[in-house]
């Protein structure tokens, strides 16, 4: 099949110095551009609040809170680059922490707690994935369903009430999850970056992450190599539930309170550290690097708002002002030539 | 591969292959082989059976009667996976990459390799396809690499990849259905001088092509399908091309397959 020339040319001409920074930034483009963003939104905080931004305070708070959506997003990607999506992780999140204190309360067990609360949200994501890849019920439809359903859930199981869960702090596994390091560093945030590092490696390295690419990609041509279609969505979907179990346990665990509400509120902002991550709603591509850029911006805008002085409620604006900035530009870099 | 098996086993053998979909008899009693190193094309009119032929021998359908033979076992193929174990694959236009995925992950989809953690060896995936693009493709330029996105690529180089991978992975047998479809006439030659390099490999090809010329031009032998059944196989050097068209022409208005 070679044709004659290429018998001379066994191996590809080595790239020169300059051409290499060239390809790697082409490569990369989606994960240099945010990193850009990123880098210029801290500089404006800087200048507009440097007597906040220069102290450590403000980042032990935002590293105390950001696992929250941190750890969905890392899922949530995964189901993005399916081309798919998943509204319902938020309710999973509060099914999973009503397991995790009911179960608490009434055994004392904590990791026995944490097990349920993870079994619990895995099945629930188990049950999404079945429901779309198996049954064939197209996503956003089947989450909007799962998603009121588990909410009404825990409103039934909870009858509306909190639950007091102090007495979680008295367990090493507490100091475990969610202590603090010298320095006030909170555990979750430690817990947030080695599983952010995992799913990276997983996601460029890792035959999983090859696989839930194809499937995004094309379908068909996945299934025709043998990739097992089928069971990449349920895994995605798994996993998802898995992480709304985990975000459960720490946000619970850090506030020693359970409420009805408890995950409320973290859909938009875990969807969109997704999407400002550079991971497009039409699969088949992202970036998992993207994604923890994203969740350090969603992270931190909110009190970085507050700390320009600001007024809280510019907020949402802001919020929408760089989702749509950052979408903007993916579409420019990555429109086909 | 089986110890036994000699250079005159055919790789693919049916023997009174029917097939029906409940009252329509779509292949009435096929018996056809494929030997090594030769592509055989598949000429006949739409609704002659070509394309339900193929998916009896890739693993779509399966035979509502007679036998099918790979390297001279008998076989009763569950899918299109078990088809491509015992080293029959097939290489459709449209379906066969994913455009947004570089290269070196297309070539080995669903076959990459890993360590015992399922983490790729990237680097050595790498060196695999650029190897296979710089041998079997002639791909010399620096424009296209192992990193390139597939949607950059033309028709024809799309083909060549899927044909690349297909002969990476030890295929015996490829299947090319309609593969100059929609295609430029400079890259036809190009998926056509691929199709000769499977033969040049030792391996075999099916061609299915509307065009009688390409096919004239690349194929062995030619295995003429008449409403489900075969109407004459044909040597290159028995027929000319002229009188492969003629002959077709004929066969289309008169239903008789006369050689001149």
């Amino acid at each position: 099949m070679a044709v004659s020339v290429s018998q001379h040319a066994p191996a590809s001409p080595a790239p020169e110095r300059g051409e290499k920074v060239m390809r790697f930034v082409r490569q990369n483009r989606i994960e240099v551009a945010i990193t850009v963003i990123f880098a210029i939104l801290y500089a404006i905080f800087l200048i507009g609040a440097p007597e906040v931004y220069t102290q450590f305070g403000i980042y032990r708070s935002f590293m105390s809170t950001m696992p929250y959506i941190g750890v969905m997003a890392l899922a949530a990607t995964f189901v993005v680059t399916l081309g798919e999506v998943d509204l319902s992780f938020p309710s999973v999140m509060g099914v999973s922490a009503w397991v995790f204190g009911a179960s608490f309360v009434a055994t004392g067990s904590y990791p026995l707690a944490v097990v349920l609360a993870l079994a619990v949200g895995a099945a629930c994501g188990l049950l999404n994935g079945l429901l779309i890849a198996r049954v064939g019920v197209p996503s956003i439809v089947a989450t909007i369903g799962t998603m009121f359903f588990w909410r009404g859930f825990v409103n039934v199981l909870a009858e509306g009430r909190g639950m007091a869960l102090v007495d979680l702090r008295g367990s090493a596994w507490h100091s475990v999850l969610v202590g603090r390091l010298p320095g006030g560093i909170p555990m979750q945030f430690v817990w947030f970056i080695l599983l952010a590092l995992l799913f990276m490696a997983i996601y460029r390295r890792h035959v999983f992450g090859s696989h839930v690419l194809f499937v995004g990609d094309n379908e068909e041509s996945a299934h025709m190599m043998g990739i097992k279609v089928m069971r990449v969505k349920v895994i995605c979907f798994t996993l998802l539930g898995l992480m709304s179990g985990l975000a459960a346990i720490f946000l619970v665990s850090e506030v020693t309170y359970f409420w009805p509400t408890t995950g409320d509120g973290f859909l938009l902002p875990a969807l969109a550290a997704v999407f400002i991550g550079g991971t497009p709603v039409f699969g088949g591509r992202g970036s998992m690097y993207g994604t923890v850029i994203g969740v350090l911006i969603i992270g931190s805008l909110e009190a970085g708002v507050v700390a320009m002085g600001i007024e809280g409620f510019y907020t949402q604006l802001i919020y929408g002002l760089l989702i749509t900035i950052a979408v903007t530009v993916y579409a420019v870099i990555m429109r086909r030539k | 591969m089986n110890q036994n098996t000699s250079q005159q086993t055919p790789i693919v053998e049916l023997r009174d292959i029917h097939k029906s979909f409940g009252r329509v008899h779509v292949l009435r009693g096929v018996d056809m082989e494929v030997g090594r190193g030769e592509i055989v094309a598949l000429v006949g009119d739409n609704g002659a059976g070509k394309s339900t032929l193929i998916k009896v021998i890739t693993g779509v359908h399966k035979p509502s009667g007679g036998s099918l033979l790979i390297n001279g076992e008998a076989v009763d193929l569950q899918s299109v996976q078990d088809a491509r174990r015992r080293g029959i694959e097939t290489v459709y236009q449209e379906r066969a990459l994913a455009d947004q995925q570089a290269l070196w992950r297309n070539i080995f989809a669903g076959r990459e390799l890993t360590n015992w953690l399922g983490f790729m060896n990237i680097r050595e995936q790498k060196r695999e396809a650029d190897r296979l693009l710089r041998t079997r493709m002639g791909f010399t330029s620096r424009a296209i690499t192992v990193d390139s996105e597939v949607q950059g690529l033309s028709g024809g180089e799309k083909q060549g990849i899927a044909i690349a991978r297909a002969l990476h992975f030890e295929a015996e047998l490829i299947i090319l259905d309609e593969p100059t479809m929609g295609l430029s006439l400079k890259e036809t030659d190009k998926v056509l001088d691929f199709a000769r390099g499977i033969r040049d490999a030792g391996k075999s090809v099916i061609l299915i092509d509307h065009n009688i010329l390409h096919v004239h031009a690349v194929a062995d032998r030619f295995v003429v399908l008449d409403r489900g059944r075969v109407a004459g196989s044909f040597r290159k050097e028995q027929l000319s091309r002229d009188q492969l068209i003629e002959m077709m022409v004929e066969l289309h208005h008169t239903g008789q397959l006369h050689v001149a």
